[in-house]
């Protein structure tokens, strides 16, 4: 049912509802973050979402916006995120997320091929990009192609028609379906555009995961319910680190976090498919 | 009255749609409403703008031959005047032309970005005049800068919404108003003040603005009995340099000046991520913000650069894709001024011709000033707004410098503050 480049991330949605956690690389330094993202996969991250900072986030709320500045201002740039990739430890496959200008300002030549050739050596398995409409993808499709990696796409809640298509012929590794309209944050409930932005999508050839919102075990099992094949959760953990240690230390606070949200997953999984039908 | 024929997302290389998913449809919405209304005239959309533009603008606005800069500079010196225009600036002729676009699409909110205030200004009226409630965003540094103007837009009913990411300016405004359209797309436009941000935006904005080069041509030739031999006009995102310079991009005589802002220096500090100027045309690279590709100030990884201009309307990290793109095929030539400079020059037009520009226009004038020996016999300067809204700024940036001919400083110290 999978269209992927890369084996790793079809692998990741096999095994049943993948929990998607996103953190900015590097937030709030560069050791610390290191640590933040070993306790996610600890937790049962099937996926990470890594962030590099771009200073001009437009698709995203106050959460990540702090988030990105307080890496950029502890120094990160595409070549520490490169570094910082390398030295992770982690088992699950890892997703960039980035803003277009950052990928094509890479390297000398002019283009995405640089960074994507740059991503694929230290192992990255995927992109989302924000900023980049399937309209304008062609050159970073074609180089994702060439190197075996994924070109994640969001579906929004006004997607419709034609723009859907295009997409459709697009997207790979899995899909990613914006919860809501607006830019990200936690929110307290799950909007009921969920279950209508799934239902556009439901015979598509890839994973679909729902993102935008997230921030507890419950809205995980019920999305997941709602016939979802993941949940991406960014603002909610990020909150963890802005937090900062307390009693707990935020790695201790960021696991645990991870096991609710995995454990929702598998939760909405049971609740949506009867017994008598499991393998 | 001829508007553009064509709706291409790019020119050359740059323009494009580089905006998240969510904006896609409405952005694809308003090309449709753009190619309707504005290029084919549907329901009599233009005949209602251009009526609208006279009654409540004040157009057509004279082309005067400045008298005392003709002298001084030996040429023929011609200012096209739309600080005239209601609002202060060229930007009602576009705020206009978008709220009453709004207003065919059946949208029910507008919202817009503002770095002088003179845009949000335009905006705030516009939306008053058609009955459209509206809010404004601005960066936190620009609404210190800019009172005056904050409150006009308080006054016709608009609502102002701080930004306090970066530096809190023009560039940080867009953003956060990118971020309010996200989630309010269905019911609201985005009325983007220059020729900058996805297609249609900058085509459109420049279709409203054109106004001002379509008037300044006929009158010259009526004036002068011929074409001028170079077109002056201040850049920041480029809307009156757009505006300006359209109906004299085929004309192949007449030379035609961006002047940007200089800033303190035109050198970059790397180390920062800091440039001090707002220089984009004649410093930046090629790059993606704002949802096109265009030149940008940014630093080696593609991060962008805090830009800095005495005047907030200049200061800004990117330009207009089609601006860009006519620097690149030589037709348009990108020139800066220092904030020095433009102070100087803000003095010398309110003495000399009884005009206080604002002081992004007063770029245009520093340029004039520095080159006029280059610029031929007969030169259009647009006067793309009024400096009531600067005097503030004005008072603080001049008591620190010595500015020939400005006003003893003294007596001003602490007015305003
Ligand atoms: C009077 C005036 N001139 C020029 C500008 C710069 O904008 P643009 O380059 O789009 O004309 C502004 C922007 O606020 C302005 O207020």
């Amino acid at each position: 049912m999978t269209r992927a480049n890369s084996a790793a991330l079809a692998a990741a949605f096999e095994g049943g509802p993948a929990f998607v956690p996103y953190l900015a690389a590097g937030d709030p330094d560069y050791d610390s973050s290191l640590r933040y993202v070993e306790a996610l996969d600890r937790g049962g991250a099937d996926v990470i979402e890594l962030g590099l900072p771009f200073s001009e986030p437009i698709a995203e709320g106050p959460t990540i916006q702090g988030a990105v500045t307080r890496a950029l201002d502890a120094g990160m740039t595409p070549e520490r995120f490169f570094e910082f990739v390398s030295d992770l430890d982690v088992s699950a496959p890892l997703v960039c997320m980035t803003y277009y200008n950052l990928i094509y300002q890479f390297g000398i030549d002019e283009g995405p091929e640089p960074f994507v050739e740059r991503s694929a050596a230290v192992g990255i398995e995927g992109f989302v990009v924000p900023d980049l409409p399937a309209e304008e993808a062609d050159p970073l499709r074609e180089a994702c192609d060439e190197h075996g990696l994924d070109l994640i796409f969001i579906v929004a809640p006004t997607t419709r028609g034609e723009r859907l298509e295009r997409i459709r012929e697009q997207v790979s590794g899995y899909l990613y379906v914006q919860a809501r309209l607006g830019v990200t944050g936690a929110k307290a409930d799950v909007s009921d555009q969920t279950s209508e932005s799934l239902d556009r999508v439901a015979d598509w050839p890839v994973p679909k995961a729902v993102g935008f919102g997230i921030s507890t075990g419950e809205q995980a099992a019920e999305i997941v319910a709602g016939g979802a094949d993941g949940i991406i959760v960014g603002s909610a953990l990020v909150d963890i680190v802005a937090e900062g240690d307390g009693e707990e230390t935020v790695e201790e606070r960021l696991e645990a976090k991870a096991r609710e949200l995995k454990r929702g997953t598998e939760k909405g999984f049971e609740q949506r498919t009867p017994r008598a039908e499991r393998p | 009255m001829s508007y553009g024929t064509e709706s291409n997302p790019k020119f050359g290389e740059y323009g494009g749609q580089f905006v998240p998913e969510a904006l896609m449809p409405a952005i694809e919405e308003l090309e449709d409403a753009y190619e309707r209304y504005v290029l084919e005239n549907e329901d009599g959309f233009v005949d209602e703008f251009r009526e609208r533009l006279a009654d409540f603008g004040g157009r057509p606005l004279p082309l005067q031959r400045a008298d005392r800069l003709s002298e001084r500079y030996g040429r023929d010196v011609y200012l096209k005047r739309e600080d005239l225009l209601h609002g202060g600036a060229h930007k009602l002729n576009n705020a206009l032309g978008q709220v009453l676009l709004a207003k065919y699409m059946g949208k029910e909110r507008i919202i817009a970005e503002t770095g002088a205030g003179q845009h949000g200004t335009a905006t705030a009226m516009a939306a008053a005049h058609l009955d459209l409630p509206c809010e404004i965003y601005m960066g936190e540094r620009d609404i210190v800068r800019q009172r005056p103007n904050v409150f006009r837009m308080r006054l016709n009913g608009s609502e102002v919404n701080p930004v306090s990411a970066g530096r809190g300016t023009l560039k940080e405004a867009i953003s956060e108003t990118m971020r309010d359209w996200a989630a309010s797309v269905e019911t609201t436009h985005y009325v983007i003040g220059s020729v900058v941000g996805p297609h249609p935006f900058p085509r459109m904005v420049r279709d409203f603005q054109a106004v001002i080069s379509e008037e300044a041509r006929e009158q010259v030739l009526e004036k002068a009995g011929r074409l001028p031999d170079s077109v002056l006009a201040c850049a920041g995102g480029g809307s009156n340099t757009m505006g300006a310079f359209h109906h004299f991009v085929s004309d192949d005589g007449v030379e035609l000046y961006a002047v940007e802002a200089g800033g303190s220096s035109l050198s970059v500090d790397e180390e920062r991520g800091v440039a001090p100027n707002s220089a984009s045309l004649s410093t930046g690279t090629e790059g993606v913000l704002h949802g096109a590709r265009t030149r940008i100030l940014q630093d080696r990884d593609g991060q962008i650069m805090e830009s800095h201009s005495v005047s907030s309307g200049l200061d800004y990290a990117g330009v207009g894709p089609e601006l860009a793109h006519l620097v690149d095929t030589g037709r348009v030539t990108p020139v800066t001024v220092d904030d020095d400079a433009a102070l100087e020059a803000f003095h010398r037009l309110s003495q000399e011709e009884g005009i206080i520009p604002a002081l992004e226009t007063a770029h245009a004038f520093g340029y004039l000033h520095e080159n006029y020996g280059d610029l031929g016999e007969i030169v259009i300067v647009n006067v793309s707004g009024r400096g009531d809204k600067d005097l503030e700024s004005v008072i603080e940036e001049t008591s620190e410098r010595e500015i020939e001919g400005a006003p003893e400083m003294d007596v001003f110290q602490g007015v305003g503050r």
